[in-house]
C-alpha cells in the first residue's frame, strides 16, 4: 500500500517538500539544543518541565480520542462511522509519534533513553507511560493497516483482528489515564494532586481529539473530495458536545474544591492562572481567552440548530481546540509548578528554541499524517468511496 | 559471598564456553577480585541530621558551609535560575511554607535556614525515577547514579522540597577547573544531582562536610540508635521538619 504515497499531484509533493524543509530548518535548532543542552529552554530549577511535556500531554489526548470512533463502530456496529474509523486510527498514530518525540527532546541524555527498557522500573509512572504509548502505537498500526488492506482487497478483515481491536479500545483509555497518573500522584503539586485529573484529561481528549479530526477532514475534503458523510459528522459533533460539557463541569469541580475549602495550596495555582500570583501574570490573558472560548463553544454546540449549521461548525471546533489546548498544552504543567516548592513564583515562558523544536515535531506529525491519509484516500478513491456530495 | 562467587563462576563458565575463555574472565575467576571496604566506614541503619538554627542562621554562616560542600563536590556556581544547589539558605516561609504564622518573632523572620536534600524515608523521587538512577541505600541515604540518569527530571517534579538540580548546561563551564577536588567526580550535562549526605566521606570514616564545618550546630547520626547524638538532641529540644504532612518522613530536623 505504501506505493500510494509515492504517486501524487504536484500539490501533494509541494506540501511534503514544505514540511521537510520546515523539519530540516527546525532540526537545526534541535541540534543546537543537543550541543548546548536544555539550557536553551526557558525551564529552570523550579519549573523543570515546560512546553515540551505540555505538548506531549495534549497529544496523548488526541491519540486517545480515536476511541470515540472505534468504540461505537466496532463495539456497537455503528455503520455510519465506517468512513471515519481509519482516519481516527491514523490520526492516533501520528499523535503518538509526536508524543514520543516530545518526550525524547525533553530528556537531558537522549542517547540513554533505552535505560527505561534496560532497567524496567514498575514503580515509575513514566515507565508505564512508555509501555502504554508504544503499545498503543503498535496496536493502531496493526489495526489500521490490516483493516485498510482488507478493504482494498474487498474482503472482510480477518477474525483475529477483533480481539485486538477490543484491546485497543481499552488501551486508548489507558494511555491517557496513565499520562494523568504521571502528574496526579506527586506530593506537594496541588494543581496536579487531584483524583479527577485522569477524568478531566479523558473528557478534554474526547472533545478536542474528534474536533481536531473533523477540522483536518475539512481540509482533506477540499483537497481530495473524500467525505466521511453528514451522519458521521453529526454524531461525532454530539460526542464532542457531551465531552466538552463534562470537561468544563470537571474543571468547575476543581474550582469548587479549591475555593470553597479555602486551602491556600489548592487556590494558588488557580489564582496564578486567572489573575496572577506575586505579579506573575504570564498566563492570565491566555486563560481568560481559553475560558471564553470553551464557554462559547458550548453555547454553539448544545442547540442542535447551531451545532448542525455547517458553516458555523468549523469556527466552533477551532475555538474548542484552542480552549482545550491552552488548558492542557499551555497552562497545566506550569500551574503545577506554581507556586514552586518554596511557595514563591518562578516565571516560565517557552523560548524560541522550544517553539522551533515543537514546530519540528508538529511538522513530523503532519508529515506522518499526510502520508497515511494519502494512502487511505487513494484506496477509498479506488473503491469509489469518495462521496463529495452530501448524502 | 560464597554463594555469589559460585554463581559468578557458573556464569563465567557458561560465557567461557561461548567465548573460549576470555583473559579477563579468567583473571577474575581466579579469585583475585574482591571489593575494597574501608574498615573505618561509618555505618548506620538510618542516617539523620539535626540542625540547630539558634546557632546557625545567618546568610554568611550558611554560605560558608555551602561553599565548603559545593567545593568538595565540584558543584558549579551558575548565576541564573538554572543553577545547581546542594546546600543553600532560605527564609522561614520558604523552608516551612505550611507552618508559617502571622506576626512571627522578628528574629525568626530574619533567620535564614540551611536547606538540603532530606534523604526522606519514603522518597517520592525514588518512587518516580524510571531508571533507578535515584535509589535508596540500606542506610536510607537517597543516592544518585549519574551514569544511569536520563535527565527526564521526573524526580524534580516529585520532590516536594526543591532539593534537586538539573545540569541544564555543562557544569564544567562554571567550575574553576584549576581548583577542582580530584577526589570527587564532576558531572556531565543533562543529569540531575543533589546532596548525597557525603556518602563518600562516610565510606572513609568521616562526617559530612557541612557537619564538620558547622562548629557543632549540625548533629549527624543514626536515628535508630537511642544513644546516637541525633537522638540525644531530639530528646532535648523541640524540632520541626519540612512539610511533614506529605508523609515523606524527612531525615533532616530543625531546632527552632
Ligand atoms: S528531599 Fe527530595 S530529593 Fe531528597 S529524598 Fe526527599 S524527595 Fe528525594
Ligand atoms: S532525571 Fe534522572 S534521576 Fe531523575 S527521575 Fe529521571 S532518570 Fe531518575
Amino acid at each position: 500500500m505504501l506505493e500510494k504515497a509515492l504517486k501524487g499531484s504536484p500539490r501533494y509533493w509541494g506540501w511534503i517538500l514544505f514540511l521537510i524543509i520546515v523539519i530540516g530548518l527546525c532540526s537545526l535548532v534541535y541540534i543546537n539544543q543537543l550541543i548546548h543542552g536544555l539550557t536553551v529552554t526557558g525551564m529552570s530549577r523550579d519549573i523543570s518541565w515546560g512546553f515540551y511535556i505540555a505538548q506531549f500531554t495534549y497529544l496523548v489526548g488526541v491519540a486517545a480520542s480515536g476511541v470515540m470512533i472505534a468504540l461505537p463502530f466496532y463495539l456497537h456496529n455503528y455503520e455510519k462511522y465506517r468512513g471515519l474509523v481509519i482516519m481516527g486510527e491514523f490520526l492516533a498514530i501520528s499523535a503518538v509519534v509526536m508524543s514520543l518525540c516530545f518526550v525524547l527532546v525533553d530528556i537531558g541524555q537522549p542517547q540513554r533513553a533505552m535505560n527505561m527498557i534496560l532497567h524496567p522500573t514498575p514503580n515509575s509512572m513514566l515507565f508505564w507511560d512508555m509501555v502504554v504509548l508504544c503499545g498503543y502505537l503498535a496496536l493502531n498500526v496493526l489495526i489500521g493497516w490490516t483493516c485498510l488492506e482488507s478493504e482494498r482487497q474487498r474482503v472482510h478483515p480477518p477474525k483475529w483482528i477483533k480481539p485486538i481491536i477490543y484491546l485497543s479500545v481499552v488501551w486508548g483509555f489507558a494511555i491517557h489515564t496513565v499520562t494523568a497518573f504521571l502528574y496526579a500522584g506527586l506530593p506537594s503539586r496541588h494543581y496536579w494532586l487531584s483524583a479527577i485529573v485522569a477524568a478531566r484529561f479523558l473528557a478534554a481528549a474526547f472533545c478536542a481529539g474528534p474536533a481536531l479530526l473533523l477540522l483536518i477532514l475539512y481540509v482533506v475534503r477540499k483537497l481530495t473530495g473524500y467525505y466521511q458523510g453528514d451522519a458521521a459528522t453529526k454524531t461525532l459533533t454530539k460526542t464532542i458536545t457531551y465531552a466538552m460539557c463534562v470537561n468544563v463541569f470537571f474543571f468547575m469541580l476543581e474550582l469548587f474544591t479549591a475555593f470553597y475549602s479555602n486551602i491556600p495550596g489548592h487556590m494558588e495555582p488557580m489564582v496564578f492562572l486567572f489573575s496572577g500570583l506575586e505579579g506573575n501574570t504570564s498566563l492570565v490573558g491566555w486563560m481568560w481567552a481559553a475560558a471564553a472560548c470553551c464557554i462559547l463553544s458550548i453555547i454553539l454546540l448544545v442547540p442542535p440548530k447551531l451545532r448542525d449549521n455547517k458553516s458555523l461548525l468549523p469556527f466552533t471546533l477551532v475555538i474548542l481546540v484552542f480552549g482545550t489546548w491552552v488548558d492542557k498544552g499551555m497552562s497545566f504543567v506550569t500551574a503545577g509548578f506554581t507556586p514552586n516548592a518554596f511557595n514563591t513564583v518562578t516565571p516560565y515562558w517557552p523560548t524560541s528554541s522550544e517553539i522551533a523544536v515543537s514546530v519540528m515535531i508538529w511538522s513530523i506529525g503532519a508529515l506522518v499524517l499526510t502520508i497515511l491519509y494519502k494512502i487511505a484516500t487513494d484506496i477509498k478513491r479506488d473503491l469509489s468511496e469518495l462521496t463529495p456530495e452530501d448524502e | 559471598m560464597k554463594q555469589s562467587r559460585r554463581n559468578f563462576l557458573k556464569f563465567a563458565g557458561i560465557s567461557a564456553a561461548g567465548l573460549c575463555l576470555t583473559p579477563a574472565a579468567g583473571a577474575l575467576a581466579s579469585g583475585k577480585a574482591h571489593p575494597i571496604v574501608n574498615k573505618a566506614h561509618l555505618k548506620a541503619k538510618r542516617w539523620a541530621m539535626v540542625i540547630d538554627t539558634r546557632k546557625l542562621n545567618t546568610k554568611e554562616q550558611i554560605e560558608k558551609l555551602a561553599d565548603a560542600c559545593h567545593h568538595w563536590h565540584n558543584v558549579p556556581k551558575i548565576p541564573t535560575n538554572q543553577d545547581i544547589k546542594w546546600l543553600w539558605d532560605a527564609s522561614y516561609s520558604e523552608s516551612f511554607p505550611e507552618q508559617e504564622n502571622n506576626h512571627m518573632a522578628e528574629e525568626l523572620e530574619e533567620r535564614r535556614f540551611p536547606l538540603l536534600c532530606n534523604h526522606c524515608e519514603h522518597p517520592p523521587c525514588v518512587r518516580v525515577c524510571p531508571t533507578k538512577a535515584t535509589f535508596q541505600r540500606a542506610d536510607h541515604i537517597v543516592a544518585m547514579d549519574y551514569h544511569r540518569c536520563i535527565g527526564c527530571r521526573y524526580c524534580m517534579a516529585a520532590c516536594p522540597f526543591g532539593a534537586r538540580s538539573f545540569n541544564f548546561m555543562d557544569p564544567r563551564l562554571h567550575l574553576d577547573m584549576d581548583n577542582l577536588n580530584m577526589k570527587f567526580p564532576t558531572r556531565m550535562r543533562g543529569v540531575v544531582e543533589k546532596c548525597n549526605f557525603c556518602v563518600e566521606k562516610l565510606a572513609e570514616g568521616e562526617l559530612p562536610v557541612c557537619v564538620t564545618k558547622s562548629e557543632g550546630a549540625i548533629v549527624f547520626g543514626d536515628l535508630t540508635d537511642p544513644n546516637s547524638p541525633v537522638r540525644e538532641v531530639l530528646r532535648k529540644d523541640f524540632t520541626i521538619r519540612r512539610k511533614p504532612e506529605l508523609g515523606t518522613e524527612p531525615g533532616v530536623y530543625y531546632i527552632i
